[in-house]
């Protein structure tokens, strides 16, 4: 990219299994206000936000144009709002690319997700297939994804064992996140006897159903010091679509994800992602994600998932230091919670779970049946 | 003094579908394919060419969850970058906003936008009620049916004169659609049937009658954006994309406590003043050669011209009475018949940028205005009065 565009702050809610007793915008106020006291931006027309991007989702909220609902706590009113209607990371893309253009300089970038509210999270993704092949068959998200997990543990010699392991870490790691959803610890023998899903996936290699709200003001390279004293730059970002169908394509092949990460680093300049970035934060919707998208950014050789998780592969690249999605993130914002620890990390402001050093960080996204659409961004300090 | 940006940005390549009321000889995929096809032969550009899909509508119209993702098969998003960004009725616009976004930041060269709607799959009413606070205000929706306009202008101007103008309005808008073959709704009404419409078709909500309010539409419009290089290259008529505004507003309405001496602030007036003062225009009356405005109904149309245009007292009812708002007039109206004729919700606002982009290249065919169109402006409208504003120009000449 020809130039970076600064994370000045961010602020969020603790995720939790169930916030009965705040509406999303109870939710959303107390991260608009945590932006606004540590930037003081304003909402003046000229120097201040003139644009506001928001993540939600209107099948989650069961709302059309849910959008519309957020308006009045995130400052859109008589300024401008557009929704990323996506995963949360793209919203991340879109708001670089508003700052870029030269169109804005300030963007804040909020995003809910209350999926406590949905009678049931597997209704809300039998809805992302088609109405005439698909969704009578009812397919969703945890389905599609245990069809993956057996043609990748397969491919890659991943075993029920490695996936307890890293369901097992991801609960250690993410007792030193003080935003993280407040799970038990639990053991390897507990993942293993965890009822199935799916087979092969069990309720424990599951994210659990999660609420969270997080905020983000970003600005140009130019008035980042009005901001802050310690922006996180973010340097590259990109994406990638694969096929619909699951018989169009390999379900153990990466395509997407692959392209994803090689133009991001493209753009951010970067040519060996093990040796140029210290920490990955990976959304690991189910535990046999974690490798596979290991595979896919190029931390893990093809094909060698298990020997990866076997050799330390997750300790010695620093992936998930805060937990990561299996230890309880919203479906659709498990890229925002990867960027927001990538920009504590950078900070060095992560506490017990701070990875010494670290110069560069790359966050994945993904979204869709199977890892469909991928979205990678990298920070740097 | 232009709004300042990083790189310029044409329009280079439109496409859309014949808009019907019901095309159930395509699925979405499909008919988001015709208007794809459509943009890549008009831009003389194969899929292969684009760096990015930007894809919107509203998901609880069709009951489609991320439908770009099934999508893809029409979309031609397969191996590229994508996103997916919605707006409600302003997606359109948005759509065309985040388009010109991605390419000016210079991380994309060249950028197609979709919209698309297939309403008949799903139920409109239904689904924009759903859109008001589940607890104070969705026992008070009556969907996109607003008939406090229709109110405010008779209270303003008399029951006759506002009920003409109104119909005027509409017939205009009708005869515009009658030149556009894409056009959904396109009746042949004339202006000798203002008197028995205005009194005889059925009401909705007051005097907001069944002839003032757009259709339920199924279509889809594809618009590609470059970069000026890629521009100038591949384009003997870029259209140059010179600002673009959007203003939300809250989501609760000041419904009660109502003074016509205290008027609520409108979006479309805020817009407009903040779009033209940062690009020095002071009489948009007298800049703009063209106008695709999204007109959801003939009282909203009727009415909106006063704030979009900075116009005083009656002038907005002259623009109309005196016929001035026709493809032959000062200061032509929606040539392509606008959302009263045909309106497929996501594709809606898209259209009008991609009407507007027509008519500065001079290639919208029958409904083209006779005369030459340097300076074109295009809106979109949606969620609780929302507003997007796109400015479109011939030359790079600002």
């Amino acid at each position: 990219m020809q130039k970076r565009v600064a994370i000045c702050a961010v602020a969020q809610i603790k995720n939790d299994p169930n916030l009965w007793y705040a509406r999303f915008q109870n939710m959303l106020l107390e991260c608009f206000e945590g932006i606004m006291q540590q930037t003081k931006v304003s909402f003046d027309m000229e120097k201040g936000i003139r644009t506001v991007i928001t993540c939600s989702d209107d099948v989650w909220d069961a709302r059309t144009i849910s959008n519309n609902g957020m308006t009045d706590v995130v400052g859109a009113h008589f300024r401008g709002e557009e929704k990323m209607a996506q995963e949360s990371l793209n919203g991340l893309g879109y708001a670089i690319a508003s700052i870029l253009s030269g169109h804005d300089d300030v963007i804040l970038y909020m995003g809910h997700m209350k999926e406590s509210q949905t009678e049931s999270r597997n209704m809300c993704t039998n809805l992302a297939f088609d109405p005439f092949y698909c969704r009578p068959l009812g397919m969703d998200f945890v389905n599609v994804n245990a069809l993956q997990a057996r043609a990748y543990m397969e491919k890659s010699g991943v075993t029920e064992k490695h996936l307890a392991k890293i369901v097992v870490r991801s609960r250690q790691k993410a007792k030193g996140n003080p935003f993280a959803r407040e799970n038990e610890a639990i053991k390897e023998e507990d993942v293993m006897k965890s009822p199935l899903l799916a087979d092969p996936l069990r309720q424990l290699h599951y994210y659990p159903a999660t609420d969270w709200a997080f905020g983000m003001l970003l600005c140009s390279e130019e008035r980042v010091k009005e901001f802050t004293d310690k922006p996180v730059w973010i340097t590259g970002y990109a994406s990638c679509m694969d096929s619909y169908f699951l018989g169009d394509k390999d379900l153990t092949s990466n395509f997407s994800l692959k392209n994803a990460t090689e133009r991001a680093l493209k753009k951010a300049g970067i040519k060996d992602v093990k040796k140029d970035i210290q920490l990955f934060e990976l959304c690991d919707h189910a535990a046999y994600q974690l490798p596979m998208w290991a595979e896919g950014i190029g931390l893990a050789k093809e094909g060698n998932g298990g020997k990866w998780i076997d050799d330390g592969g997750m300790d010695e690249f620093n992936v998930n230091m805060s937990g990561g999605m299996l230890n309880g993130n919203p479906l659709l914002l498990g890229g925002a919670a990867r960027a927001i620890e990538c920009f504590y990390q950078l900070r060095g402001e992560a506490g017990k779970r701070q990875v010494k050093g670290a110069k560069r960080a790359l966050a994945q996204s993904t979204y869709g049946a199977a890892g469909q659409h991928q979205a990678v961004v990298i920070f740097e300090v | 003094m232009a709004h300042k940006k990083n790189r310029n940005v044409a329009i280079i390549g439109v496409g859309q579908t014949k808009h019907s009321s019901h095309r159930e000889d395509v699925n979405q995929p499909e008919m988001i394919h015709e208007a794809v096809s459509a943009a890549l032969k008009d831009a003389n550009l194969s899929i292969k060419d684009i760096d990015c899909i930007v894809h919107g509508n509203m998901e609880l119209f069709e009951m489609i969850h991320q439908p770009d993702l099934w999508h893809v098969l029409g979309t031609g998003a397969y191996g590229k970058d994508s996103i997916r960004i919605t707006t409600g009725g302003t997606v359109g616009t948005t759509l065309a906003c985040a388009s010109d976004n991605l390419v000016a930041s210079g991380m994309y060269d060249i950028v197609m936008a979709i919209g698309f709607e297939k309403l008949q799959e799903g139920h409109t009413t239904g689904g924009i009620t759903n859109m008001a606070d589940p607890l104070w205000f969705r026992n008070l929706q009556t969907g996109a049916l607003t008939g406090s306009t229709a109110y405010d202008v008779i209270q303003e101007f008399g029951e006759d004169r506002a009920k003409r103008a109104a119909m005027m309005y509409r017939i205009v808008m009708d005869k515009h659609a009658c030149l556009n073959p894409n056009a959904h709704r396109a009746f042949g009404l004339d202006f000798d049937q203002v008197e028995t419409l205005m009194n005889t078709s059925p009401q909705l909500v007051g005097e907001l009658r069944l002839i003032h309010m757009c259709s339920q539409s199924d279509g889809a419009c594809a618009v590609i954006f470059a970069c000026e290089k890629k521009a100038k290259e591949l384009s003997k008529k870029p259209v140059w994309i010179r600002d673009h505004i959007t203003i939300h507003r809250e989501e609760t309405f000041n419904i009660f406590g109502y003074h016509k001496d205290f008027p609520v602030l409108k979006t479309h007036k805020f817009a407009a003043e903040q779009l033209f003062k940062r690009n020095d225009i002071k009489n948009p009356l007298e800049y703009f050669d063209v106008f695709e405005m999204y007109d959801p109904a003939a009282w909203w149309g009727l009415d909106w011209l006063r704030d979009f245009f900075f116009l005083k007292g009656d002038e907005h009812l002259r623009l109309v009475e005196n016929k001035e708002i026709m493809i032959g007039g000062s200061m032509p109206i929606n040539p392509s018949g606008g959302v009263i004729a045909t309106n497929p919700i996501g594709a809606t606002a898209l259209l009008r940028v991609a009407e507007a982009a027509l008519q500065v290249r001079g290639d919208a065919g029958a409904h083209q205005i006779p005369k030459e169109v340097k300076h074109a402006l295009a809106s979109g409208f949606g969620g609780t009065m929302w507003t997007v504003l796109m400015m479109l120009e011939k030359e790079l000449s600002w």
